[in-house]
């Protein structure tokens, strides 16, 4: 193969693909069989990681940036006056099994631009799979992404060689959809994504009978959704990621700020920064969702539609219900330990660890290492010094902003700037 | 005064026998974690072992979690620190293929690693040969198909810390020049954020990253 032709099309589809955040490569358990290559213990490994600090884990390219679709926020529109290029199979399977000997990576991630229509994308998807897993006894990771509108046979053809399967559903409202992606349609997203929870509930079960049922995408699916690109609040955002993990059994939702490429009208002007912080609070409150037992209306409701930027969503919900506080540390239970601002859920199994040989004060607790800067004002402990609360949520917020050092300070000087 | 050096040797013999009693006394990932200790070469740990052993056949009832007490607390923070340190390795090797088709790359860890890594190179790598050679203290595992083995060899040294050109095999280089292309294609420059960068890949390990050596 000519290497130079190779690297031209690297660096383009790479760029190209860059914007799908999703990079985890764990969850996809497969062990090596027959001296093959690759073993995947279900631990996902960052091998390296780029100047923005996100993880390299997987080759992550597109087949090819021909598109048939005109979506606004994409690169890879066809109206779009860019450099196209396009891999053959074989190609992109010499690079995976090439960067997987030398150790670069743990597999690979491919994407697409559609051309001609959904399915013809999809079989030549299916088809790099296919041989890494069949030809060359590949066993690490390999991350597909659904098209959609793809066919259901073709859906269940992809999760039999893929340890995880995606569909982007960029736009967390219908009619942002239709405004920014005239050509799709959200049933076609919707489709694969329910054939795939279908499926893997069915494998599932079968797999309890007969042991040797091959396994249907074991990481599960994933989806994404671009933020501050239409105007949404954060309450459409979280609902809508609500439903799709409710719905779907999603593993994961990504959220990703939208990063200006074009002038359009329709999005925001090409001058607007990347909302990274407001990404980050949405994935604290992911977090709640998944793993601290809140419900999304209570984070989220038509009372307080966004998140608030300069405290995280915990403390704010608990600013918002100081009557449930203070809570005992020594004597309330998981759920509500897991409600306390500043306390993480190690925290939490160590607190209930530690409790078991003694009462615990805050010398304890400091060593556990809950962040006291927030937790003090809202718990109480083997101790005769508490915080007594006579505070208004608004003062108490201040006496908590003026005693920590947020690394997201420095978006929130008082001061003016004087050149903006 | 205080510089009478006293030469210990290993007895195999009495070393199995203190272990199979460690082994019956406490469990696997405690076991583990004492080995891992043992790696991590920290000056004075040493005394914290033989403090901690010593106690394992004093009372061997002990469920030994008790975190207050302080050789045990250190013990299982060190075990921590080698086993991070364990999973960096396992990222940041990166083998270059020679022409002899061995896959061979040099590092540096800052714990003695190796005898923790071998499992998960070897069941990853089965159909390939592999070396993966420990600079600092000067020895390296290498996988011949069937087994692995611990080698010395005399090729490396501190003015040769990896594999020359010449000996590459016949596309290695041209792969390392698209890693390099697909990092450099895959960073964000909107979303530059150094502090994170160099938090995840601490500036030590860079000499033998490809992607950080532009080629």
């Amino acid at each position: 193969m000519s290497f130079d032709r190779i690297s031209e099309k690297l660096s383009i589809l790479a760029d190209a693909a860059k914007y799908d955040v999703s990079c985890s490569s764990s969850g996809g358990k497969r062990a090596n069989s027959q001296k093959g290559l690759g073993n995947n213990t279900g631990m996902g490994i960052c091998h390296s990681y780029t100047e923005d600090g996100r993880c390299v884990s997987l080759l992550k390219i597109l087949l090819t940036n021909h598109c048939i679709f005109d979506c606004a926020y994409c690169v890879t529109r066809k109206s779009n006056d860019i450099k196209r290029a396009a891999f053959k199979i074989q190609e992109v399977v010499d690079l995976t099994i090439n960067f997987y000997r030398r150790n670069y990576i743990e597999g690979l991630f491919l994407s697409s631009g559609i051309f001609k229509n959904s399915d013809y994308t999809m079989e030549r998807l299916i088809a790099v799979a296919k041989k890494l897993r069949l030809e060359e006894n590949f066993n690490g990771y390999i991350h597909l992404k659904s098209i959609p509108g793809t066919s259901d046979e073709l859906m269940r053809e992809a999760g039999l060689y893929a340890d995880r399967l995606s569909v982007n559903i960029e736009i967390p409202t219908v009619s942002g959809l239709k405004l920014l992606a005239p050509d799709k349609k959200h049933e076609d997203f919707i489709k694969p994504m329910k054939k795939v929870k279908n499926e893997i509930i069915q494998y599932r079960s079968e797999h309890k009978i007969i042991k040797n049922t091959p396994r249907y995408a074991p990481a599960g699916q994933s989806t994404q959704m671009i933020i501050g690109a239409t105007g949404e609040s954060d309450r459409d955002i979280m609902y809508s990621a609500t439903y799709y993990y409710k719905k779907f059994n999603m593993r994961r939702v990504y959220y990703s700020g939208y990063i200006p490429i074009t002038t359009d009208d329709r999005l925001p002007s090409i001058k607007t920064e990347v909302p990274i912080l407001r990404e980050n609070r949405l994935y604290q409150t992911d977090w709640l969702l998944r793993f601290y037992g809140f419900s999304v209306n209570e984070l989220l409701n038509d009372q307080h539609k966004n998140l608030e930027l300069d405290i995280d969503p915990k403390l704010s919900w608990a600013l918002r219900n100081l009557e449930m506080f203070p809570i005992d540390i020594n004597k309330a239970d998981k759920s509500m330990l897991a409600r306390i601002p500043g306390i993480g859920m190690q925290s939490v199994s160590k607190i209930l660890q530690a409790r078991r040989f003694r009462k615990l004060d805050w010398t304890h607790l400091k060593a556990i290492g809950i962040a006291l800067n927030r937790a003090q004002y809202f718990i109480t402990c083997n101790s005769n010094n508490f915080f007594h609360q006579d505070r208004t949520p608004l003062k108490l917020k201040n006496l908590i902003m003026k005693n920590s050092k947020s690394k997201s300070a420095k978006y929130f000087s008082n001061q003016l700037s004087l050149f903006s | 005064m205080f510089i009478i050096s006293e030469t210990i040797y290993t007895d195999k013999v009495k070393a199995e026998r203190v272990w199979n009693g460690i082994k019956s006394k406490i469990s696997l990932s405690q076991q583990k974690n004492l080995f891992k200790a043992f790696l991590s070469e920290i000056k004075g740990v040493e005394n914290t072992l033989f403090t901690y052993i010593k106690n394992i056949f004093k009372k061997p009832n002990a469920t030994n979690i008790d975190y207050s007490n302080k050789d045990i607390l250190k013990i299982s923070q060190v075990a921590k620190m080698v086993g991070r340190e364990k999973h960096r390795i396992e990222a940041f090797v990166r083998f270059k293929q020679t022409k002899d088709d061995i896959f061979i790359a040099t590092i540096e860890p800052d714990f003695n690693v190796l005898p923790l890594l071998t499992h998960h190179f070897k069941d990853r790598y089965a159909d390939q040969k592999w070396l993966i050679y420990d600079m600092k203290r000067a020895y390296g595992i290498y996988y011949n198909l069937y087994k692995t083995d611990i080698v010395t060899l005399d090729f490396f040294s501190k003015s040769n810390t990896g594999i020359n050109q010449d000996d590459y095999a016949n596309n290695e280089l041209d792969f390392q020049n698209l890693w390099c292309t697909y990092f450099n294609s895959v960073n964000i420059k909107s979303r530059k954020n150094t502090k994170l960068h160099v938090q995840h890949i601490p500036k030590r390990y860079w000499k033998y990253l490809i992607e950080k050596n532009d080629i």
